[in-house]
């Protein structure tokens, strides 16, 4: 922050919420074409994720995103728990153990590296984000939130229909939709170094190349190893990493809702016998 | 309004108790032999509701702050703790965050009651001031509240609504300086918002409490807006108004429910799951959903000191409802055409307002939120003072027992109104 004048500071902030200034970028949010819808698993009241899915995600994000995008949040221990992937503990000690930790300091002041435990959080591949963009020339985000954190704004009247419908899957819809939209015919404007994808939000071009091909990924239990296919189960691996607990929370959410339907019956029915004497 | 107190001590220790501090008989007086109208109806029922919504809101908040850490460098990541680590953490953190949007709901719906009803009108002035001073406090707890969570909307919005202060000719920068606690929101700032975001809901309840005292010595307003004459106009509190008051809070938390464990994040804002970065401005910098309308008048005129100046005054004008209002009657229900049709259009321009809120100032957004604008003003500053001035209501009944046995169709002649077939006298129950 350092680098701000509190004045210069101001100034841009108050040109941002309060002046006549039009959004300068002509890459405002509202510009990139809208997701595709998928239907997902974790979907609507009943939703709840699939586990092949999941796991198959996993793989996707194992042997090909993690090398430049990290999932700091997610503990090892997160792949067995239910609600998730649930890989068996032993499926999970053996990821673990491909893994090493930074740990320390120990009784000489020395920091040192060991295997991972079942406790620990996935290392990142860089060790922070200025030698990610460093080596990458962008920031690769982490995948711990993205499919919270990316959800193209709805307008007028998707987000009035969404409240019936329940949609908030524009997070997965939007991963999905990126991972499959690069424009391979695209030429490049003189000097433009991205790759053109018309579904980024944050522009026309994208730092990442097409990350996904046809077949790059040996499933094991004969899923379709399409480009598709690895898009989808990576944009669910990602809502799970994301929002861990859906499961838990519908599943509470239905009990809670059917307890106030009968208990609010009971009452109402109460309140008509209470004012039945009085004209009100 | 209450007589004497019938509240009889029926153990040895009641009335132990009773004889050296009588607070049993006090909520007896106030929550028991309350006498309310009997022709309330659902639209008097947010109190009660928004009673609960402040007691969850400050349990879940006192829960959430045993693993919350207030610092920039941790806040974000104490929230994701709490979401994937916390026994039932993403149900506490859920409720909090839903809580305020719910919250907002029913204050909002509880303003427009006492807008369209008439309730803040003589003698219920000090009531309804009150009732604006809690919307100011939950304002500034919502926000500050909002900020906690650092993420990228936290940051931003902190950092544009703090700027509102630096405006002020003069004193501005120094205001700023010391409400950051240094020169831009760090640290500093995310340490001040905790401490008052966790003060300010006890104020609230402070003046809760005054707000329910001022409503219980002048006793509640009614649709027909005429005042309790006679007793057979009233029933007690207990058991009318407690069971339909809890009716209508089993249909709002039916409300909270769906948006909690089904729609947990549809109020809030995807850009607030990205850490807070003072490097990297969002494209579109909003509040949440329930400050949207009086975004929008802020920045309805090119000026800034005339945008934050309209947007206090949106708030401020309410303080002085009671005396703009030159209306005879009390109750919208029984005024003309011309104040219904300017009061559902104050209503949707409310809306309306708030969606434009959403919008960048910019292009055709910026005359329709100036016509907003001047509408919400002169609703209050042009219409209510002339209106009341020419209009002629409609006739009133000489009593609520009248007007609701003429609804029912009944005799008015039934003595104290007490319809024939009534089991029991509500006077005498208890």
């Amino acid at each position: 922050m350092a680098f701000f004048s509190s004045r210069s500071l101001k100034s841009l902030v108050i040109a941002a919420a309060v002046a006549l200034v039009p959004a300068g970028s002509a890459f405002a949010a509202g510009d990139s074409k809208p997701p595709r819808m998928q239907d997902w698993s974790f979907a609507g009241v009943f939703g709840t994720y699939d586990r092949a899915q999941l796991q198959r995600g996993y793989q996707v994000f194992a042997e090909n995103c993690s090398a430049c995008h990290a999932l700091s949040r997610i503990a090892f221990r997160n792949l067995m728990e239910p609600g998730g992937p649930e890989f068996s503990e032993a499926e999970v000690r053996a990821i673990a153990a491909n893994y090493f930790v930074m740990d320390g300091p120990d009784s000489f002041g020395d920091m040192f590296e060991r295997e991972a435990r079942l406790s620990d959080r996935f290392p990142p591949p860089f060790p922070n984000q200025e030698a990610a963009v460093a080596a990458m020339g962008a920031y690769p985000p982490d995948f711990s939130l993205l499919a919270k954190a990316r959800a193209p704004t709805r307008g007028f009247p998707g987000f009035v229909i969404d409240i019936f419908t329940q949609y908030q899957e524009n997070g997965p819809d939007y991963i999905y939709s990126l991972l499959t939209g690069y424009d391979e015919e695209h030429v490049n404007p003189e000097g433009e170094l991205g790759h053109y994808n018309p579904y980024f939000m944050a522009g026309e071009y994208i730092a990442m190349a097409p990350p996904l091909f046809d077949g790059m990924h040996v499933y094991q239990d004969g899923s379709p190893e399409t480009i598709d296919q690895y898009a989808r189960d990576v944009s669910a691996f990602m809502m799970w990493a994301a929002e861990p607990h859906l499961e838990q929370r519908k599943e509470m959410g239905f009990r809670v809702m059917a307890f106030l339907l009968i208990f609010g019956g009971l009452v109402y029915m109460t309140k008509r016998r209470v004012w039945s004497a009085v004209d009100h | 309004m209450a007589g004497p107190s019938t509240y009889v001590p029926k153990s040895g220790f009641e009335r132990w108790l009773d004889a050296r501090l009588p607070v049993v008989r006090m909520m007896h007086g106030q929550f028991i032999e309350f006498p309310i109208p009997r022709n309330l109806n659902y639209m008097y029922t947010f109190g009660g509701i928004l009673m609960i919504m402040l007691v969850s809101q400050i349990i879940t908040g006192i829960v959430l702050v045993m693993h919350y850490t207030p610092h920039a460098d941790m806040a974000f990541s104490s929230v994701e703790h709490i979401m994937r680590d916390v026994n039932y953490g993403w149900l506490l953190r859920y409720m909090h965050a839903v809580g305020a949007s719910m919250f907002f709901i029913a204050v909002y719906l509880h303003i427009f009651r006492g807008l369209y009803y008439g309730s803040y009108k003589e003698p219920r002035e000090v009531l309804w001031i009150l009732g604006v001073v809690i919307f100011l406090l939950m304002m500034a707890t919502a926000f500050m509240g909002y900020v906690l969570v650092w993420g990228q909307m936290s940051f931003w919005g902190a950092t544009v609504i703090t700027n509102f202060f630096s405006v002020f000719p003069i004193v501005g920068d120094t205001l700023v300086q010391w409400l950051w606690g240094g020169f831009a929101v760090d640290n500093p700032t995310l340490n001040r918002f905790f401490s008052l975001h966790y003060l300010l809901p006890f104020m609230i309840f402070g003046v809760v409490i005054l707000h329910v005292w001022a409503l219980h010595v002048t006793g509640q307003t009614n649709p027909t807006g005429v005042e309790v004459k006679q007793k057979s106009d009233t029933v007690p509190f207990t058991p009318y108004a407690t069971v339909k008051d809890l009716f209508a809070m089993v249909l709002f938390l039916l409300l909270f429910s769906y948006f909690l464990f089904f729609l947990p994040n549809y109020l809030g804002h995807a850009d607030n799951y990205i850490e807070a970065d003072p490097l990297v401005t969002p494209t579109h910098i909003v509040p949440e959903w329930y400050f949207l309308p009086f975004y929008a008048i802020l920045r309805a005129v090119p000026s800034a000191l005339g945008g934050v100046l309209l947007m206090f005054g949106s708030i401020a004008v309410l303080f002085f409802l009671p005396w703009l209002d030159t209306s005879k009657v009390r109750s919208g229900a029984f005024r003309s055409i011309w104040f219904k049709a300017a009061f559902w259009l104050f209503a949707i321009n409310a809306v309306w307002l708030g969606w434009l809120g959403s919008k960048p100032a910019e292009g055709w957004y910026v005359p329709a939120m100036q016509i907003g604008t001047i509408y919400y003003f002169a609703y209050f500053l042009i219409i209510l003072p002339v209106l009341g001035l020419f209009e002629t209501p409609k006739p009133l009944p000489n009593s609520i027992t009248e007007s609701v046995l003429k609804k029912n169709g009944g005799q008015i002649a039934s003595g104290a109104g007490q319809p024939a077939g009534a089991t029991s006298a509500p006077e005498t129950k208890g």
